[in-house]
């Protein structure tokens, strides 16, 4: 009897957790238990805190990309051209910075203009005159790479000073480190873009939780023509969910850039995707108005660590991880895709 | 003015005056008159194409009125409602009978998206005031619970709470208790009589008739785009009430049964089709069926008593939970459509848009598709052949299309509908099922259909046939099967085929 | 008079008529760049006869190689308008899917040897395998699109991110090379035959999907599903499969391009080979005026989309646009196609015609 009224409250618990919650407590304890698991299969290089800032360094700007994403997602839509925007903001900016000897300030202004160029002829595209998201931002990830092939064919890395500093600027994460081969101490330390990427995270997770335009995104994905009985300009939001991606798509291409250090055509390949994939991990539905910047962030880590896990197992094969990215991505899409079709028979 | 006068007198809160409303081709509102008190739970009903959606959606400003005025409380004048925004700012709020808010989001986000000021969200106050308003109208969520949680008694009565909060004069309840079980709807009625002591006006759309006399104070019938009336509940008994509603009237289609009505011993031959506790997941009560060879019955009841839901299960439209069908004696399983095809039997659904018409493909088509289907992948008719089925189907029933070619979207209603039944007279089917196939079309086209029904019946095919006209089903059927509820609730056959004997049975005892 | 007013007319109506033709948009598009062609350069059109080094006779010229790799294109526009009619929504997995179906071939040609001195299996039989293997993939698509009911574009986002690393894994990142000659005579020439093999295979698709179209209901199922799925059903037929097949005839025609494109140079590179070919797939069917949101479909229309969209790559490359820049042009078409045929739009304008014809009037 007892049994039966714990059970009881439980699923009264499990009945009162928001679906955003519920997938990104999923979410959370995937990537701990995969971290986990790479502790123990795979030896204490994982233990070690440079390990783990360096999965931040390396995705900073695809942690930033993904929050663009999440964000269209949430509002139903979807934007596949944040990889190829992210280099063509790579290319026009090494261009600008090494031919044109152009300063950094510009160039970070130049990043977010193309960035915003993007989101606001896509979002007009999609909100006003109501084209299908996929069309239109598939049509602009061509658009991007090619131009950006037209603004500089050959890759080339850029060795503007100012640049090449900023480039290397290590932050030193304080009370954390490691000793390293020689014996010495070395403190763990992080990258510029990983500062941006945190600031970018908190920021969007605050709008979307604590400000009224935040939950019209959630509102406009959750049932369009609901919002739109409650007062809420649908065409607006979806509007901003994509020039907000644009912006976001702006900074984290300049990210990008920083890290890599260099443009090129082939830069960012498949980034939709990986940001794709990350927000879907990180609990955002395809069929929006659930999702969290927070789940995001972490979905952005679990997949870093699946594909470090992959290329540390010994199966450093490339192929390796595009499947690994896919096989996920499929699961969590079906998954989905039952939980939604579950709900629908209740 | 002079109306503004006159709504101070008899507290009044809304007042609409000869309002017109045309479509293309319809005429959806004549002139009608409607009067909301204060404090007052008014019924609105009518059935199907009565014009009482398109009254509510021109109070509601989602269409515009092609005629008249409407006054509220506290405006001087005439006022203008272009769209749903204006009309809640004037006070005019709606719940429909599809739930109008965001399931993904909070109780609390529901009752304040959309409609408070400033950029940031006040979690702490939004959840306060909402759990307030909540235990004043004692609904029995908490703010921070996600709507899709609640049940859909709740969401509805959280739909309401929202309206109210918003200081709204006028309530308009669209048919909020089709999808809520006994005890909702008794706590639905309790939030009703507290906002009627709040002085709130509030308008009621439904089809249950209990309800009606239960909760209201006054009620207004409308039938084909006018006013049949507006009375006091006490002055008018279930009975006349449903008499109203469909309309007592004999047109100049009485003479037809003379000519085909030769049904009288049909029932007791053999049936062609029986069922037994046949039920679906479209939530109708387990029924039993029969129908014999050349017999025309019905189903009859109000809109929503579940009428189409049993031929859609008698069909496979809708998925089948139990009960078992025998065809000329012989068990079968009708799981699909299909199955259902295969046995000889076709339907015309309901909702012609929805199930009915593939709307780009071309008349022919549209009038070879169920044969086409039943004759099997690999066999397409050839051109001819499909020209020949169509030019023979568009002169039998003399469809008015510019050519076999055209696409079936382009046709009016009746042409449309009399495609849909081209298309089941190919299959040349044992029982056709005729779901309302009556509605929308203009008078010629419906006497025509019946016509077609009764000599169809008259060489031997067995027919189903439901409409919201009663006056048609009593000339076409030898049989009706009474419907109240989602439950069978009488038969009725010889000489208890009339009005008065069908309005009491679909009405219910007198309580 | 009357006889030239009468005359009037008739050709107004011509027009009107094939205005109204879906056919009118691909053609009109065909003139426009021959046209442009024939006035920037008219040896655009001009064609060689030459020898290749094996001897045999081959014609050359940038006609010809629009009719060598528009045939690709074709074959796949076929498979892709299906699918785009039934489901209402574009497969954009297909360049990695003729991947997938390519490097199959070549494992079942040269086995696990990469440089074999002969063919381990017939090519027919390599070519039966991987039209299985491309069908199943058509499949694996088309479950999770018409049973999990994924949009389309997203369900094969899953195959278009794998699908080359799946290719490069088939044959463990090894590039078999095959060096039987009668193997590159899919892609490139049959000795003795001047015309590229490749126009024969698309014709030879073009008579079966002919022949399919006219002897199934296959149009007719397609559209209905496409149109309305609702109604579809309760005609008897079961929207969800047609959609599966859908895919799985594209999986038949992916695997049909990948013999063409491994057979022309014998090998295969997995991050080059159909690189953006989707996006070509697509604009063919969307330049042969077809409805991307699904329903009717016009097979012809979308065939001579596909012929169109080469002539117009091969026109950028003749004006030395670079092959990793076409996309760019290639979007600014895809928008302006889809901007003008979407419903906002075309209201719009045919609001404004109307306003201009009452201002006319008055």
């Amino acid at each position: 009897m007892s049994t039966s009224n714990k059970a009881g409250s439980f699923q009264d618990k499990m009945k009162n957790i928001t679906d955003t919650n519920l997938l990104l407590t999923i979410t959370i304890v995937v990537f701990f238990v995969m971290y986990i698991g790479a502790i123990i299969f795979l030896g204490a290089g994982f233990l070690k805190p440079q390990t783990f800032f360096n999965i931040l360094n390396a995705q900073a700007a695809l942690i930033i990309l993904s929050c663009g994403m999440s964000l269209v997602m949430i509002t139903g839509g979807i934007d596949i051209s944040v990889g190829g925007t992210t280099a063509l903001i790579s290319m026009c900016c090494a261009v600008y910075l090494d031919f044109k000897g152009g300063n950094i300030f510009m160039a970070v202004v130049i990043a977010l203009l193309i960035g915003l160029a993007f989101g606001l002829v896509q979002g007009f595209l999609v909100a006003y005159l109501d084209i299908q998201p996929f069309i239109v931002t598939l049509a602009g990830m061509f658009f991007a790479r090619g131009m950006t092939t037209i603004v500089n064919t050959k890759p080339f890395n850029v060795e503007n000073e100012v640049f090449v500093a900023l480039k290397d600027t290590r932050v030193i994460v304080p009370g954390l480190g490691s000793v390293n081969k020689l014996g010495k101490y070395v403190n763990a330390y992080v990258e510029i873009g990983v500062i941006v990427a945190l600031l970018v995270v908190i920021l969007m997770f605050c709008m979307l939780r604590w400000s009224k335009l935040g939950r019209q995104f959630y509102a406009v994905g959750g049932n369009s023509q609901s919002a739109l009985m409650l007062g809420i300009n649908v065409k607006k939001v979806r509007f901003l969910a994509h020039l907000i991606c644009g912006l976001l798509t702006g900074i984290g291409g300049f990210v990008y850039f920083l890290h890599v250090g260099s443009g090129s055509a082939s830069h960012a390949s498949g980034a939709e995707m990986n940001a794709i994939a990350s927000s879907i991990i990180g609990g955002t539905m395809l069929t929006g108005g659930v999702g969290n910047i927070i789940g995001t962030f972490f979905g952005v880590l679990s997949l870093s660590t699946i594909q470090n896990i992959v290329s540390s197992s010994g199966r450093d094969e490339a192929w390796w991880t595009g499947i690994t990215i896919a096989a996920m991505l499929c699961l969590f899409l079906v998954v989905q895709s039952v939980v939604m079709a579950r709900k629908k028979g209740k | 003015m002079k109306d503004g006068a006159a709504m101070k007198k008899d507290n009044a809160v809304l007042r609409m005056r000869n309002i017109h409303k045309s479509f293309p081709g319809v005429k959806a509102l004549q002139g009608v008159d409607f009067t909301l008190r204060e404090g007052e739970v008014h019924a609105l009903m009518g059935e199907n194409g009565a014009g009482k959606s398109t009254l509510i959606k021109v109070l509601t400003g989602v269409y515009t009125k092609d005629e008249g005025d409407i006054f509220l409380e506290g405006n001087e004048g005439a006022v203008s409602i272009r769209s749903p925004q204006e009309a809640q700012r004037l006070g005019i709020s709606t719940v429909y009978q599809e739930i109008t808010l965001c399931p993904n989001l909070s109780v609390a986000e529901n009752m304040y998206i959309g409609r408070t000021r400033g950029p940031v969200q006040n979690w702490k106050k939004m959840n306060a005031d909402t759990d307030k308003i909540l235990q004043s109208l004692d609904i029995p969520a908490k703010a921070s619970q996600q709507l899709a949680s609640c049940s859909i008694a709740v969401q509805q009565m959280v739909a309401i709470a929202r309206a109210v909060d918003m200081d709204c004069k006028v309530l308009i309840l669209d048919e909020p208790t089709s999808s809520l079980d006994e005890q909702e709807v008794a706590k639905l009625f309790k939030l009703m009589r507290d906002l009627k002591a709040k002085g709130v006006g509030i308008i009621f759309v439904t089809h249950f008739l209990d309800q009606v006399y239960e909760i209201c104070d006054r009620i207004t019938v409308m039938r084909d785009g006018g006013l049949v009336g507006e009375f006091e509940i006490k002055d008018l008994p279930r009975v006349q009430l449903v008499s109203k509603m469909l309309g007592k009237e004999l047109d100049d289609l009485s003479d037809i049964q003379g000519e085909y009505r030769t049904y009288d011993k049909r029932e007791d031959e053999a049936p062609v089709l029986e069922a037994e506790g046949l039920v679906s997941d479209a939530g109708i009560k387990p029924f039993d069926f029969h129908i014999s060879k050349g017999e025309v019955n019905g189903f009859t009841g109000l809109l929503g008593s579940g009428r189409s839901e049993c031929v859609r299960a008698i069909f496979g439209a809708d998925k089948v939970t139990g009960g078992t069908v025998k065809k000329n004696g012989k068990p079968v399983k009708i799981s699909r459509p299909i199955d259902a095809m295969r046995n000889g039997i076709g339907y015309l659904p309901e909702d012609r848009k929805i199930d009915g018409i593939v709307g780009d493909l071309s008349v022919r088509d549209n009038i070879i598709l169920a044969q086409q289907v039943l004759k099997g992948f690999f066999k397409p008719f050839s051109k001819a052949e499909a020209n020949k089925f169509a030019e023979e189907y568009i002169k039998l029933l003399s469809i008015k299309t510019a050519s076999a070619d055209t696409p079936i979207k382009s046709l009016s209603g009746g042409n449309q509908q009399k495609v849909i039944l081209a298309r089941w007279l190919l299959t040349h089917p044992e029982y056709l099922i005729l779901d309302e196939p009556t509605r929308g079309i203009d008078v010629g086209t419906k006497v025509d259909i019946q016509k077609l029904v009764l000599k169809l019946a008259s060489e031997g095919m067995s027919v189903t046939f439901i409409s919201s006209e009663l006056d048609e089903m009593l000339r076409t059927c030898s049989r009706l099967i009474v419907m109240r509820d989602r439950k069978m609730v009488g038969e009725l056959r010889e000489e208890d085929l009339n009005q008065t004997k069908v309005m009491n049975t679909i009405a219910g005892g007198d309580k | 008079m009357q006889g030239k007013d009468s005359n009037r007319s008739g050709v107004t109506s011509f027009f009107t008529k094939l205005f109204r033709q879906q056919i009118f948009i691909p053609l009109a598009a065909l003139v426009l760049l021959a046209v442009f062609n024939l006035i920037a350069d008219p040896g655009f059109f001009k064609i060689t006869l030459g020898y290749n080094s094996a001897g045999n006779p081959v014609l050359s010229g940038f006609l010809i190689t629009i009719l060598d790799s528009g045939s690709e294109l074709a074959i796949l526009a076929i498979g892709m308008t299906l699918v785009t009619a039934a489901s209402g929504g574009q497969d954009i997995s297909v360049g990695a899917a003729i991947a997938i179906s390519g490097s199959v071939l070549l494992r079942v040609l040269c086995g696990t040897d990469p440089r074999p001195e002969q063919l381990q299996a017939p090519i027919i039989v390599a070519f039966l395998v991987s039209c299985l293997v491309a069908m199943l993939f058509g499949a694996f698509n088309g479950v999770l699109v018409a049973y999990f009911k994924i949009q389309p574009m997203i369900a094969t986002l899953i195959l278009y991110t794998a699908g080359r690393s799946i290719a490069a894994w088939i044959n463990l990142n090894a590039l078999p090379i095959v060096s039987e000659p009668s193997f590159t005579y899919f892609g490139e020439f049959i000795p003795g035959i001047p015309i590229p093999t490749p126009f024969f295979i698309a014709v030879a698709c073009m008579i079966i999907i002919g022949l399919v179209l006219k002897f199934t209901n296959l149009r007719l199922y397609t559209q209905a599903v496409g149109i309305n799925a609702n109604s579809s059903r309760l005609n008897g037929l079961n929207p969800a499969f047609i959609k599966f097949i859908s895919f799985v005839i594209l999986g038949l025609c992916v695997a049909v391009v990948g013999l063409i494109k491994v057979s022309r140079i014998s090998t295969i590179n997995y991050s080059v080979i159909a690189k953006d070919i989707e996006m070509d797939a697509i604009l063919a069917v969307a330049l042969g005026g077809n409805p991307l949101g699904g329903g009717k479909f016009n097979m012809t229309a979308s065939i001579i989309g596909a012929y169109v969209i080469q002539l117009l790559t091969t026109t950028l490359y003749k004006f030395n646009v670079q092959s990793d820049a076409l996309p760019a042009y290639k979007a600014v078409v895809v928008i302006v196609l889809v901007v003008l045929s979407a419903p906002v739009v075309r209201d719009w304008i045919s609001g404004l015609a109307k306003k201009s014809k009452v201002k006319g009037v008055a």
